[in-house]
Protein backbone atom coordinates (compact mmCIF):
# COMPACT_ATOMS: atom_id res chain seq x y z
CA UNK A 1 0.00 0.00 0.00
CA UNK A 2 1.92 3.03 -1.38
CA UNK A 3 -0.94 5.06 -2.51
CA UNK A 4 -0.89 7.25 0.30
CA UNK A 5 2.39 8.42 -0.33
CA UNK A 6 1.49 8.92 -3.60
CA UNK A 7 -1.11 11.02 -2.95
CA UNK A 8 0.43 13.33 -0.78
CA UNK A 9 3.21 13.60 -3.54
CA UNK A 10 0.34 14.40 -5.84
CA UNK A 11 -1.06 16.99 -3.23
CA UNK A 12 2.17 19.10 -2.62
CA UNK A 13 2.90 18.65 -5.96
CA UNK A 14 -0.60 20.71 -6.64
CA UNK A 15 -0.55 23.17 -3.94
CA UNK A 16 2.82 24.03 -5.39
CA UNK A 17 1.87 25.05 -8.30
CA UNK A 18 -1.71 26.68 -7.18
CA UNK A 19 0.99 28.92 -4.84
CA UNK A 20 2.81 29.78 -7.72
CA UNK A 21 0.15 31.29 -9.69
CA UNK A 22 -2.00 32.27 -6.77
CA UNK A 23 -5.03 30.27 -7.56
CA UNK A 24 -7.06 27.70 -5.76
CA UNK A 25 -7.38 23.53 -6.63
CA UNK A 26 -11.04 22.51 -7.86
CA UNK A 27 -9.45 19.11 -9.24
CA UNK A 28 -6.25 17.53 -10.07
CA UNK A 29 -6.30 15.42 -13.42
CA UNK A 30 -4.12 13.00 -13.20
CA UNK A 31 -2.92 10.29 -16.15
CA UNK A 32 -2.43 6.81 -14.18
CA UNK A 33 -1.36 4.10 -16.76
CA UNK A 34 -1.94 0.25 -16.08
CA UNK A 35 1.38 -0.44 -15.58
CA UNK A 36 2.43 1.97 -12.58
CA UNK A 37 2.04 0.28 -10.25
CA UNK A 38 -0.52 2.39 -8.53
CA UNK A 39 -4.68 1.19 -7.41
CA UNK A 40 -7.26 3.64 -8.76
CA UNK A 41 -9.98 3.03 -6.25
CA UNK A 42 -6.90 3.30 -3.12
CA UNK A 43 -5.18 6.50 -4.84
CA UNK A 44 -9.02 8.28 -4.64
CA UNK A 45 -9.30 7.08 -1.18
CA UNK A 46 -5.75 7.92 -0.13
CA UNK A 47 -6.14 11.63 -1.58
CA UNK A 48 -9.31 12.12 0.28
CA UNK A 49 -6.79 11.44 3.66
CA UNK A 50 -3.83 12.99 1.87
CA UNK A 51 -5.81 16.61 0.97
CA UNK A 52 -8.08 16.85 4.23
CA UNK A 53 -5.51 19.29 5.96
CA UNK A 54 -4.49 21.32 3.29
CA UNK A 55 -6.26 23.85 1.36
CA UNK A 56 -6.89 20.98 -1.44
CA UNK A 57 -9.49 19.87 1.16
CA UNK A 58 -12.78 19.31 -0.76
CA UNK A 59 -10.91 19.17 -4.12
CA UNK A 60 -11.17 15.85 -6.54
CA UNK A 61 -8.62 13.85 -8.16
CA UNK A 62 -9.93 13.13 -11.99
CA UNK A 63 -8.18 10.27 -13.24
CA UNK A 64 -7.53 9.74 -16.62
CA UNK A 65 -6.71 5.76 -16.70
CA UNK A 66 -3.59 4.90 -19.93
CA UNK A 67 -4.34 1.09 -21.17
CA UNK A 68 -0.46 -0.47 -21.94
CA UNK A 69 0.17 0.49 -25.42
CA UNK A 70 2.73 -2.04 -27.14
CA UNK A 71 4.61 -1.76 -30.09
CA UNK A 72 4.70 -4.74 -32.50
CA UNK A 73 8.14 -5.14 -34.05
CA UNK A 74 6.24 -7.50 -36.76
CA UNK A 75 3.36 -5.41 -37.97
CA UNK A 76 5.44 -1.69 -37.17
CA UNK A 77 2.15 -0.66 -35.29
CA UNK A 78 1.04 0.19 -31.93
CA UNK A 79 -1.15 -1.84 -29.80
CA UNK A 80 -3.14 -1.35 -27.12
CA UNK A 81 -3.45 -4.40 -24.58
CA UNK A 82 -7.01 -5.27 -23.47
CA UNK A 83 -4.74 -6.91 -20.45
CA UNK A 84 -1.54 -6.50 -18.85
CA UNK A 85 -1.29 -10.20 -18.37
CA UNK A 86 -1.01 -11.01 -22.44
CA UNK A 87 1.80 -8.77 -23.88
CA UNK A 88 1.12 -9.80 -27.53
CA UNK A 89 -0.09 -7.92 -30.70
CA UNK A 90 -3.83 -8.02 -31.24
CA UNK A 91 -3.34 -8.40 -34.97
CA UNK A 92 -0.57 -11.13 -35.07
CA UNK A 93 -0.39 -11.98 -31.76
CA UNK A 94 3.93 -11.77 -31.75
CA UNK A 95 4.67 -11.55 -27.99
CA UNK A 96 6.47 -7.64 -27.24
CA UNK A 97 8.66 -5.67 -24.58
CA UNK A 98 8.31 -2.83 -26.43
CA UNK A 99 6.45 -1.01 -24.46
CA UNK A 100 4.77 3.05 -25.61
CA UNK A 101 2.08 3.79 -23.01
CA UNK A 102 1.21 2.67 -20.05
CA UNK A 103 3.11 4.09 -17.07
CA UNK A 104 2.40 6.82 -16.70
CA UNK A 105 1.80 8.76 -13.00
CA UNK A 106 1.64 12.42 -14.15
CA UNK A 107 -0.38 15.17 -13.31
CA UNK A 108 -1.39 16.40 -16.38
CA UNK A 109 -3.76 19.68 -14.99
CA UNK A 110 -5.55 21.80 -12.56
CA UNK A 111 -8.76 22.76 -12.77
CA UNK A 112 -8.80 25.75 -11.07
CA UNK A 113 -10.67 29.07 -9.74
CA UNK A 114 -8.98 32.86 -9.15
CA UNK B 1 -17.86 37.54 -7.85
CA UNK B 2 -16.09 34.30 -8.33
CA UNK B 3 -14.44 33.20 -11.65
CA UNK B 4 -15.73 30.25 -13.95
CA UNK B 5 -13.19 27.39 -13.08
CA UNK B 6 -10.62 27.02 -15.45
CA UNK B 7 -7.78 24.20 -16.50
CA UNK B 8 -4.26 24.73 -16.55
CA UNK B 9 -1.97 22.33 -17.91
CA UNK B 10 0.81 21.04 -15.68
CA UNK B 11 2.41 18.25 -17.07
CA UNK B 12 4.44 16.91 -13.97
CA UNK B 13 5.43 13.51 -13.11
CA UNK B 14 4.49 12.32 -9.71
CA UNK B 15 7.59 10.41 -9.20
CA UNK B 16 9.98 12.66 -10.56
CA UNK B 17 11.74 13.58 -7.65
CA UNK B 18 12.70 9.63 -7.28
CA UNK B 19 13.40 9.45 -10.76
CA UNK B 20 15.93 12.03 -10.75
CA UNK B 21 17.65 10.72 -7.47
CA UNK B 22 17.63 7.26 -9.39
CA UNK B 23 19.34 8.87 -12.55
CA UNK B 24 22.03 10.40 -10.38
CA UNK B 25 22.34 7.02 -8.37
CA UNK B 26 22.91 5.13 -11.63
CA UNK B 27 25.49 7.67 -12.47
CA UNK B 28 27.56 7.59 -9.30
CA UNK B 29 27.35 3.40 -9.87
CA UNK B 30 28.71 3.57 -13.36
CA UNK B 31 31.66 6.35 -12.78
CA UNK B 32 32.52 4.10 -9.52
CA UNK B 33 32.47 0.77 -11.43
CA UNK B 34 30.27 -1.06 -9.63
CA UNK B 35 27.58 -3.27 -10.56
CA UNK B 36 24.29 -2.70 -8.73
CA UNK B 37 21.81 -5.31 -8.60
CA UNK B 38 18.27 -5.29 -6.60
CA UNK B 39 15.66 -8.15 -5.61
CA UNK B 40 11.95 -8.02 -4.93
CA UNK B 41 10.05 -10.55 -4.11
CA UNK B 42 7.07 -11.44 -1.67
CA UNK B 43 8.03 -12.61 1.79
CA UNK B 44 9.08 -16.00 2.44
CA UNK B 45 10.34 -16.41 -1.22
CA UNK B 46 13.89 -17.23 -0.13
CA UNK B 47 15.39 -13.80 -1.07
CA UNK B 48 17.50 -13.79 1.96
CA UNK B 49 19.20 -17.05 1.55
CA UNK B 50 19.87 -16.29 -1.73
CA UNK B 51 21.63 -13.58 -1.29
CA UNK B 52 23.60 -14.89 1.43
CA UNK B 53 24.39 -17.66 -1.09
CA UNK B 54 25.67 -15.05 -3.92
CA UNK B 55 27.48 -12.76 -1.31
CA UNK B 56 29.24 -16.02 0.15
CA UNK B 57 30.39 -17.68 -2.94
CA UNK B 58 30.89 -13.94 -5.30
CA UNK B 59 33.10 -12.51 -2.12
CA UNK B 60 35.83 -14.97 -3.23
CA UNK B 61 36.40 -13.84 -6.50
CA UNK B 62 34.85 -10.13 -6.17
CA UNK B 63 34.22 -6.92 -3.70
CA UNK B 64 30.88 -7.18 -2.91
CA UNK B 65 28.42 -5.70 -0.54
CA UNK B 66 24.30 -5.07 0.39
CA UNK B 67 21.72 -3.06 0.99
CA UNK B 68 18.57 -4.63 2.95
CA UNK B 69 14.99 -2.55 3.36
CA UNK B 70 13.53 -3.95 6.68
CA UNK B 71 10.66 -3.73 8.26
CA UNK B 72 11.03 -2.77 11.58
CA UNK B 73 9.94 -6.00 12.86
CA UNK B 74 12.48 -7.74 10.44
CA UNK B 75 16.49 -8.12 10.67
CA UNK B 76 17.79 -9.67 7.23
CA UNK B 77 20.60 -7.73 7.37
CA UNK B 78 21.88 -9.54 10.64
CA UNK B 79 21.34 -12.82 8.54
CA UNK B 80 23.33 -11.67 5.59
CA UNK B 81 26.19 -10.48 7.87
CA UNK B 82 27.03 -14.37 8.32
CA UNK B 83 28.37 -13.97 4.56
CA UNK B 84 31.17 -11.92 5.69
CA UNK B 85 30.08 -9.17 3.19
CA UNK B 86 29.88 -5.49 4.27
CA UNK B 87 25.94 -5.31 4.70
CA UNK B 88 23.95 -2.06 5.89
CA UNK B 89 19.97 -2.00 6.96
CA UNK B 90 17.76 0.29 5.88
CA UNK B 91 15.06 -0.05 8.45
CA UNK B 92 12.10 0.99 6.43
CA UNK B 93 9.27 1.39 9.24
CA UNK B 94 5.98 0.61 8.17
CA UNK B 95 7.17 1.82 4.50
CA UNK B 96 6.63 -1.27 1.98
CA UNK B 97 9.49 -0.54 -0.24
CA UNK B 98 12.59 1.34 -0.77
CA UNK B 99 12.75 4.69 -2.22
CA UNK B 100 16.03 6.32 -4.09
CA UNK B 101 16.37 8.81 -1.47
CA UNK B 102 16.70 5.81 0.88
CA UNK B 103 19.61 3.93 -0.95
CA UNK B 104 21.46 7.42 -1.77
CA UNK B 105 21.20 8.13 2.03
CA UNK B 106 22.55 4.90 3.01
CA UNK B 107 25.41 4.98 0.94
CA UNK B 108 26.77 7.71 2.66
CA UNK B 109 31.00 7.64 3.23
CA UNK B 110 30.37 3.85 1.71
CA UNK B 111 33.32 3.97 -0.98
CA UNK B 112 31.79 2.81 -4.21
CA UNK B 113 35.08 2.41 -5.79
CA UNK B 114 36.06 -0.35 -3.78
CA UNK B 115 33.09 -2.66 -4.89
CA UNK B 116 32.68 -4.34 -8.36
CA UNK B 117 28.71 -5.65 -7.28
CA UNK B 118 25.97 -3.93 -4.89
CA UNK B 119 23.19 -5.63 -3.60
CA UNK B 120 19.98 -4.22 -2.75
CA UNK B 121 17.72 -6.30 -0.78
CA UNK B 122 14.08 -4.50 -1.29
CA UNK B 123 11.00 -5.09 1.25
CA UNK B 124 9.51 -8.34 0.75
CA UNK B 125 6.22 -6.98 -1.29
CA UNK B 126 5.40 -7.74 -5.05
CA UNK B 127 3.43 -4.85 -5.66
CA UNK B 128 4.78 -1.29 -4.21
CA UNK B 129 8.08 -1.51 -5.46
CA UNK B 130 7.48 -1.43 -8.87
CA UNK B 131 6.63 1.87 -9.26
CA UNK B 132 10.16 2.90 -7.79
CA UNK B 133 13.56 3.31 -9.55
CA UNK B 134 16.31 2.49 -7.03
CA UNK B 135 18.93 3.64 -10.07
CA UNK B 136 19.97 -0.34 -10.16
CA UNK B 137 21.57 -2.04 -12.96
CA UNK B 138 19.52 -5.04 -13.33
CA UNK B 139 16.18 -5.58 -11.51
CA UNK B 140 15.78 -9.18 -10.48
CA UNK B 141 12.22 -10.98 -9.22
CA UNK B 142 12.09 -14.09 -6.94
CA UNK B 143 9.95 -16.40 -7.40
CA UNK B 144 9.92 -19.67 -5.52
CA UNK B 145 8.81 -22.57 -6.38
CA UNK B 146 6.52 -23.06 -3.64
CA UNK B 147 4.67 -19.77 -4.33
CA UNK B 148 2.80 -21.33 -7.42
CA UNK B 149 3.23 -20.87 -11.42
CA UNK B 150 0.64 -18.45 -11.50
CA UNK B 151 2.28 -15.62 -9.41
CA UNK B 152 3.67 -13.70 -12.77
CA UNK B 153 -0.09 -13.31 -13.67
CA UNK B 154 -0.82 -12.10 -10.24
CA UNK B 155 1.63 -9.89 -10.09
CA UNK B 156 2.44 -8.30 -13.64
CA UNK B 157 3.43 -5.15 -13.10
CA UNK B 158 6.46 -5.98 -10.97
CA UNK B 159 7.26 -8.88 -13.53
CA UNK B 160 7.09 -5.63 -15.95
CA UNK B 161 9.46 -3.69 -13.96
CA UNK B 162 12.18 -6.29 -13.48
CA UNK B 163 15.18 -7.82 -15.47
CA UNK B 164 15.40 -11.26 -14.76
CA UNK B 165 13.05 -13.75 -13.21
CA UNK B 166 14.48 -16.22 -10.73
CA UNK B 167 12.70 -19.32 -9.47
CA UNK B 168 14.13 -20.00 -5.88
CA UNK B 169 14.28 -23.09 -4.06
CA UNK B 170 14.24 -25.72 -6.87
CA UNK B 171 15.31 -28.18 -4.63
CA UNK B 172 11.27 -28.19 -3.26
CA UNK B 173 10.26 -28.39 -7.12
CA UNK B 174 9.53 -31.71 -7.31
CA UNK B 175 7.60 -32.26 -3.83
CA UNK B 176 5.51 -29.33 -4.35
CA UNK B 177 4.23 -30.12 -8.10
CA UNK B 178 6.08 -27.41 -9.34
CA UNK B 179 5.23 -27.08 -13.37
CA UNK B 180 8.45 -24.67 -14.44
CA UNK B 181 6.90 -24.99 -18.21
CA UNK B 182 3.49 -23.36 -17.18
CA UNK B 183 5.07 -20.83 -15.03
CA UNK B 184 8.08 -19.82 -17.97
CA UNK B 185 5.05 -19.38 -20.18
CA UNK B 186 3.36 -17.12 -17.96
CA UNK B 187 6.54 -15.18 -17.40
CA UNK B 188 6.75 -14.64 -21.35
CA UNK B 189 2.98 -13.73 -21.38
CA UNK B 190 3.48 -10.51 -19.22
CA UNK B 191 7.24 -9.86 -19.79
CA UNK B 192 8.26 -11.40 -23.32
CA UNK B 193 12.05 -12.05 -23.82
CA UNK B 194 12.50 -11.96 -19.89
CA UNK B 195 15.71 -14.03 -18.86
CA UNK B 196 14.82 -17.16 -15.99
CA UNK B 197 17.14 -18.94 -13.74
CA UNK B 198 16.47 -21.90 -11.74
CA UNK B 199 18.33 -21.63 -8.89
CA UNK B 200 18.67 -23.37 -5.29
CA UNK B 201 20.11 -21.90 -2.57
CA UNK B 202 20.26 -24.70 -0.79
CA UNK B 203 22.14 -27.36 -2.67
CA UNK B 204 23.77 -24.39 -5.38
CA UNK B 205 21.96 -26.04 -8.55
CA UNK B 206 21.95 -23.30 -10.84
CA UNK B 207 24.00 -21.05 -9.20
CA UNK B 208 27.16 -21.12 -11.56
CA UNK B 209 25.08 -20.29 -14.34
CA UNK B 210 23.44 -17.31 -13.01
CA UNK B 211 26.89 -16.24 -11.66
CA UNK B 212 28.73 -16.29 -14.71
CA UNK B 213 25.51 -13.99 -16.11
CA UNK B 214 26.63 -11.71 -13.40
CA UNK B 215 30.03 -11.73 -14.22
CA UNK B 216 29.30 -11.37 -17.65
CA UNK B 217 27.19 -7.96 -17.38
CA UNK B 218 29.91 -6.46 -14.62
CA UNK B 219 32.44 -7.14 -17.53
CA UNK B 220 30.41 -5.42 -20.16
CA UNK B 221 28.69 -2.39 -18.01
CA UNK B 222 32.89 -1.30 -17.24
CA UNK B 223 33.73 -1.90 -20.61
CA UNK B 224 30.97 0.56 -21.56
CA UNK B 225 32.20 3.01 -19.50
CA UNK B 226 35.93 2.80 -20.74
CA UNK B 227 35.11 3.65 -24.15
ZN1 LIG C 1 1.78 -7.74 -34.85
Amino acid sequence: MHELSIAMSIVDLAQQEAEQRGVRINAVHLKLGALSGIVKESLIASYEMASFDTPLKQSRLVIEEVPVVIFCLVCKVECELSTIQMFCCSQCGAPSSEIVRGRELEVTALEVQS
Amino acid sequence: MMQEPRLIEVRKNVLKQNDHIARALREQFRNAGVFVVSLVSSPGSGKTAFLEKILTILREHYRVAALVGDLATENDALRLARSHAPVRQITTGTLCHLEAAMVQRSLDEWDLNQLDFLFIENVGNLVCPSSYDLGENLRLVLLSVTEGEDKPLKYPTIFNSADVAIFTKTDLAEAVEFDASAALANIQAVRPGMDVFSISAKTGAGMPQFLEFLAARLAEMREAVAF
